[in-house]
């Protein structure tokens, strides 16, 4: 376009232009300052603020798990281990075509579509990069089998995990315990720090009771990620500590002999060393395999295990009370000789029952007919019961009850482990606190043979018969010996003491502890089927163990009840007499009598550890 | 040194010498600018893009074109540009609808016209066809402006801008619109129309809004509250801050920008290098950059105002405040004072279209400023 020309208008124009060219220059300028201000807020004001956020994205943090302290016995027998297993993994984003894969792994490795299901689940809750197992626990075979075909199968690989294992299986079920995946419950108390990288932890035994020394400190791995969070190199390594090894004062060996020795009974056995406290026998039968628990077992196998009628899952040596029946009785005439000061000459008749004055029922003894005159030795040899019915009523209930404590009865040991019972010796306050009755002295006399309220654990009696080996010192038996690790370990379960607990005089320990000898090696002793061939001097105590209440008109037949409800067998032994080295309990439930079916137990235990530890 | 070209055209002009460079009609200073920046680009595009060297031999290869094509149109008289400017607008405005009618969808947008060799983006061609129409037009009237050729050089902008915004492609629209607003403006719009204009404006924006599609109206509410959806809408915005804060002053260094390297930052090579380059190289680096923007914008105004005709310096005045508006637009949306739209940060991202146009556009300025009568006492 084009229009006449006019120099004043020319010179308007002119100047006009230059005007609009001077706001637009000053516009740019302004906006300029704008963007400037805005960068010197961004990067200079905001620049901590920024740094910050610009760091948490990148950076993220990764636990190391660390590996579980190892378990051995006294001789280095590992009784957990760490051992690799295989797993079969699959890194989805690296496989060409996931169904195709899937279905071929099917086949080549029997997979169930319970498998492919979990493994479906577990990728759509992961990232395409991140590794997705599809079978834990591959057998050797399987390995093989996949092995050769692996190159057809990119994407997919074995991986090796370190996983708890129990060579010793049963033998160790409820000492060593087992380790399984951690619950909810769990994870509230633990230090969630710890625990990042670790899916097992301690459920019973050991492995419970030591679990935070056995666990070790988890490790960290500092990492530099990009906005899908894929790893893009590792900033920082704080390496994880391992667990510290434990080394049990438990012989294996002997445990087996132990747990064999039982034969066709259920029970339990609890060996300790008097000196040391050291535990070197605690079995309860029957045990289970560990190992199903630590994958985490099918319902259907636990409720099996659970409804079992021999109740493998229930802990006998710690957590199993019975009435101690006659082994109390070397204890109770130490509280008579302590407390009433009783002569050990003074004789008592038994006629076959106890009658207390001025009262119609009849405290039946073991023996029918009656032990006839009996003096204190005699009655623990022959385990008269009307001889202690009389020695209890006269003692009283709340003295008895004190002394009995003086040997842990009704307290629970304090060993190293979880979950111990604290067993029951009553006293009147203690029938009037629980129960809100008043104490009959009918339940004194029963106390005193060790039925009635009386309750006990196999572990409580083991330590209650070290305590008497000792002359009256204080034993707290343990179950871990050292703990090996290159840091220093807090000990968790520091003992109390060696004091002397029981102060008596020498006299009244010679005299009981030598009636407990020729419980064994008398001719009239209850336990005397086990002295042919000893060695060593044994003292011992039978007990029988009531499971029912004989009606004052029956007569306790054992062969015409079931087995069920047979008595239990006790014997309670330490050997060598006059230089004790091990204390033990030996619990068969309806074994019926402790002599004969509960002492030779023990002896094989005795024989085995005495001969092979001159 | 504003001589009326019609006077100069009286004046006798002695032969001059000429240096080669002049003979090809390049302007020096211009030129050393732009290299400047595309010298920078270069630089931050290759820590961008993961060191990609393919990546640069391709940008080498658009930006040799875009250098070819610059210096051809240098080559053009002035008066030749603008004899074609409506023929060209025409053509852009016809493409447009046509990109409209049979345009390929890409990215949920028809922007391109496939026409055998080349997949073209006619409104490209409208960045420049439409100042240069309104140049063309408003050069033949005098300020102060009536109203009848503003309403007129108005229908000339919307039509174009309206198809492009149809598109939908409102970073390209709204650059379209400021480059035939800045020739109007620098044509001698009276200021009070330019205020009613502004009335008018604020007034239609809730008629915009309803006329927005539902992404456009995200992205405003985003720049309003980018926190309020942070892993969304919010999120390019949140990266691109936390990229140019965590720079400081001094920056992260060359290649070691976390935000950009560990995939945070979206965008990193096309419109939100800027964020990157801020987060490597800090407030300093910035401030250069700007800098070296404000040099060329600085050559561009002498050119301007060395203009000899009225359609040039109408012309070259448009595109200089329009290039002005494109740094401001990319760097004011990354460091998050104006609402996410995809414009590019010129000359510095990744691409080939925006840089053709762009200095396609420095053509002109530069055959505006070597096509000049020079006068004895220049």
């Amino acid at each position: 376009m084009s229009r006449p020309f006019d120099l004043k208008e020319k010179f308007y124009e002119n100047r006009l232009f230059l005007n609009r060219i001077a706001a637009s220059v000053m516009f740019i300028l302004l906006a300029t300052t704008g963007l400037v201000a805005r960068l010197i807020y961004l990067q200079v004001m905001g620049h901590e603020h920024y740094s910050t956020l610009s760091r948490d994205n990148q950076v993220k943090i990764s636990p190391l798990a660390p590996s579980r302290g190892l378990i051995f016995d006294r001789n280095g027998e590992v009784l957990a281990d760490n051992t690799a297993t295989y797993s079969l993994e699959i890194i989805p984003e690296q496989v060409p075509d996931l169904e195709a894969t899937l279905s071929e792994l099917k086949k080549l490795l029997n997979l169930s579509d319970d498998d492919l299901n979990r493994f479906r689940i577990q990728k759509n809750q992961r990232k395409s990069f991140e590794s997705v197992p599809l079978r834990l626990e591959l057998t050797e075979e399987e390995t093989a089998r996949f092995a050769v075909k692996m190159p057809y199968f990119p994407g997919v690989e074995i991986r090796t995990r370190f996983m708890r294992s129990y060579p010793y299986g049963h033998l160790t079920s409820h000492v060593v315990g087992y380790v399984a995946r951690i619950n909810e419950s769990e994870l509230q108390s633990l230090d969630p720090a710890q625990y990042r990288g670790t899916y097992h932890i301690g459920k019973s035994g050991i492995e419970k009771a030591y679990e935070s020394v056995l666990h070790g400190k988890t490790g960290y791995e500092e990492y530099e990620t990009n906005v899908q969070g894929r790893a893009i190199q590792v900033l920082n390594t704080t390496d994880p500590v391992a667990g510290a090894d434990l080394y049990l004062s438990l012989d294996i060996r002997l445990q087996k002999t132990a747990y064999d020795a039982l034969g066709e009974f259920n029970g339990s056995v609890a060996a300790i060393d008097p000196v040391t406290g050291k535990v070197l026998v605690l079995v309860s039968k029957p045990g289970f395999d560990p190992n199903p628990f630590i994958h985490g077992i099918s319902k259907q196998d636990y409720d099996i295990l659970q409804n079992a009628p021999d109740r493998p899952l229930y802990d006998r040596a710690l957590r199993g009370v019975y009435p101690p029946g006659s082994t109390v009785k070397p204890f109770v005439s130490l509280a008579g000789l302590k407390i009433l000061d009783i002569s050990p000459a003074r004789r008592v008749l038994c006629p076959g029952y106890y009658r207390l004055p001025n009262a119609e029922h009849k405290y039946r003894d073991w023996r029918k007919q009656g032990h006839g005159s009996v003096d204190l030795k005699s009655a623990i040899i022959q385990s008269c019961d009307v001889f202690f019915y009389d020695l209890a009523h006269h003692i009283g209930i709340d003295p008895l009850h004190d002394f009995m404590q003086l040997f842990g009865f009704g307290e629970r040991t304090g060993i190293d482990l979880v979950g111990e019972k604290p067993g029951l010796f009553p006293s009147k306050e203690w029938k009037k606190k629980k129960r809100r009755q008043v104490w009959y002295p009918g339940e004194t006399i029963i106390a005193g043979i060790g039925q009635g309220y009386v309750q006990v654990t196999p572990i409580q009696l083991a330590r209650a018969t070290a305590i008497l080996a000792n002359h009256g010192r204080n034993v707290e038996p343990r179950v871990v010996d050292t703990m090996k690790a290159p840091y220093e370990i807090e000990n968790l379960y520091p003992k109390s003491g060696d004091e002397i607990v029981a102060d008596l005089k020498p006299e009244h320990w010679r005299t009981v502890i030598d009636a407990m000898v020729d419980v064994v090696h008398s001719a009239r002793g209850t336990a005397k089927g086990i002295a042919p061939g000893l060695s060593y001097t044994v003292a011992g105590k039978t007990g029988t163990a009531q499971v029912f209440t004989v009606r004052q008109d029956q007569e306790y037949k054992s062969l015409k009840i079931t087995k069920t409800m047979r008595d239990h067998a006790w014997f309670i032994a330490f050997a060598p007499a006059e230089a004790p080295r091990i204390a033990i309990a030996v619990l068969a439930e309806n074994g019926g009598h402790g002599g004969s079916v509960a002492a030779p137990i023990a002896r094989a235990v005795m024989d085995q550890y005495l001969l092979e530890n001159p | 040194m504003n001589i009326d070209p019609v006077l100069a055209q009286l004046r006798l002009t002695p032969p001059q010498r000429a240096s080669l460079l002049q003979k090809l009609h390049i302007d020096i200073p211009l030129l050393a600018g732009l290299g400047g920046l595309c010298t920078l680009a270069f630089i931050i595009l290759y820590s961008a893009g993961g060191q990609d060297v393919n990546m640069l031999l391709r940008q080498a290869a658009r930006l040799g074109l875009a250098m070819a094509v610059m210096m051809a149109i240098a080559q053009v008289h002035p008066r030749h540009l603008k004899f074609y400017s409506p023929v060209l607008y025409l053509l852009g405005v016809l493409l447009l609808a046509a990109v409209l009618a049979v345009g390929k969808t890409s990215m949920g947008a028809q922007r391109w016209l496939d026409i055998g060799i080349i997949r073209f983006q006619p409104s490209e061609l409208t960045k420049l066809s439409t100042p240069m129409m309104i140049a063309w037009y408003l050069s033949g009237h005098a300020p102060p402006l009536r109203l009848k050729p503003l309403v007129l050089a108005g229908g000339l902008i919307l039509i174009p801008t309206a198809l492009i915004a149809k598109q939908p492609d409102l970073g390209t629209a709204v650059l379209v619109a400021s480059a035939g607003s800045a020739v109007v403006f620098l044509a001698g719009v009276p200021w009070r129309y330019m205020l009613a204009l502004a009335v008018v404006g604020g007034s239609l924006l809730p008629v915009a809004w309803h006329f927005m599609h539902g992404y456009q109206r995200d992205r405003v509410l985003t720049f309003l509250n980018p926190e309020a959806d942070p892993l969304g809408r919010g999120y390019h915005i949140i990266q691109s801050k936390i990229a140019i804060g965590s720079g400081g002053i001094y920056g992260k260094g060359w290649l070691h920008g976390t935000q950009a390297h560990l995939e945070f930052l979206p965008e990193r090579s096309t419109d939100f290098i800027f964020a990157v380059f801020a987060e490597e190289f800090g407030l300093i680096g910035c401030l250069g950059l700007l800098a070296l923007y404000l040099f060329v914008l600085g050559r561009c105004f002498y050119i301007v105002v060395q203009a000899q005709d009225n359609y040039s310096r109408l012309l070259a005045g448009a595109l200089t405040v329009t290039f002005f508006v494109y740094v401001f637009v990319n760097v004011g949306m990354v460091i998050g004072i104006l609402p996410v739209v995809g414009v590019p940060l010129p000359l510095v991202s990744y691409g080939g279209t925006s840089m053709v146009t762009l200095l396609a556009g420095f053509g002109m300025l530069m055959a505006v400023q070597t096509h000049r009568k020079l006068l004895p006492n220049g």
